[in-house]
């Protein structure tokens, strides 16, 4: 055999439908599920504002003002007001999904999915209570 | 779907969805609507301080940011490879994802040692 034999580079094609960026318009459930995992953006982005506020408050009482001003502009007021039916979209569609993840047995029976859920709700309320008191009280 | 294969960028991923199901509400609502639109008062730069003076602030702050990235960082990639079919650029994805929440967290951190 001579040495110069090789293999050509060939690879078979196959038949791949090409999907279109859109695909998740086309059914209610898919844009439910788009939307739910876009919820992770506007997570992201309270996350860098909260970092934000915290080097601001670090920088003394004049940076501190100058960032609590910058929240009154319509731009970051629009902002957050997406970010927060978001989030809040996140919060909901966690919470329902928390029976799925998380099964408990108490005396060898599951406890009810509505049990579960109910209990992520409960904590929901007295952290969010929490978190106002702290921050509210005079 | 956000399942991945590492059980440990899994845990981060579901503790930071908790966090950030838990009290992001709440601190958006106030910081973000109710205290910019002076639908009440927000607490001033002293009281704040005073707050962030306790250890147990500092950790509640460094968990409030650092674990929501990380389930930003885990969900976000998916959605870029299932949502824009970006598979073949994961590498790419996997750093700029991981890598922001790992950046976030260091600046979490620098910010709350430097607090005063």
């Amino acid at each position: 055999m001579s040495s110069d034999v090789h293999y050509t580079l060939h690879h078979p094609k196959w038949y791949r439908r090409r999907v279109s960026v859109w695909w998740w318009l086309q059914k209610r459930s898919y844009a439910q599920f788009v939307l739910r995992e876009l919820t992770s953006v506007f997570v992201a982005f309270f996350a860098v504002v909260s970092l934000w506020q915290l080097h601001a408050l670090g920088e003394g009482p004049e940076a501190y003002a100058h960032f609590m001003a910058r929240l009154k502009s319509p731009l970051f007021l629009a902002l957050h007001g997406v970010t927060f039916l978001f989030v809040l979209f996140h919060s909901i569609t966690w919470f329902n999904l928390a029976p799925t993840a998380i099964v408990v047995r108490l005396r060898g029976k599951r406890v009810p999915d509505f049990v579960i859920a109910g209990m992520n709700y409960l904590v929901w309320l007295v952290a969010s209570a929490a978190v106002a008191w702290l921050l509210l009280r005079g | 779907m956000t399942g991945g294969k590492s059980p440990f960028l899994w845990t981060l991923f579901s503790a930071g969805g908790t966090v950030a199901a838990l009290l992001f509400p709440i601190h958006l609502f106030l910081t973000g609507l109710a205290f910019p639109l002076g639908w009440l008062d927000a607490p001033s730069h002293e009281s704040l301080q005073d707050l962030v003076r306790h250890p147990l602030a500092r950790l509640y702050l460094f968990v409030l940011i650092s674990l929501p990235l990380f389930h930003w960082a885990h969900r976000f990639r998916y959605t870029l490879y299932d949502g824009l079919s970006l598979k073949h650029l994961a590498p790419l994805i996997v750093v700029v994802c991981y890598g922001g929440a790992l950046l976030g967290t260091a600046m979490v951190v620098y910010t709350l040692w430097n607090l005063p």
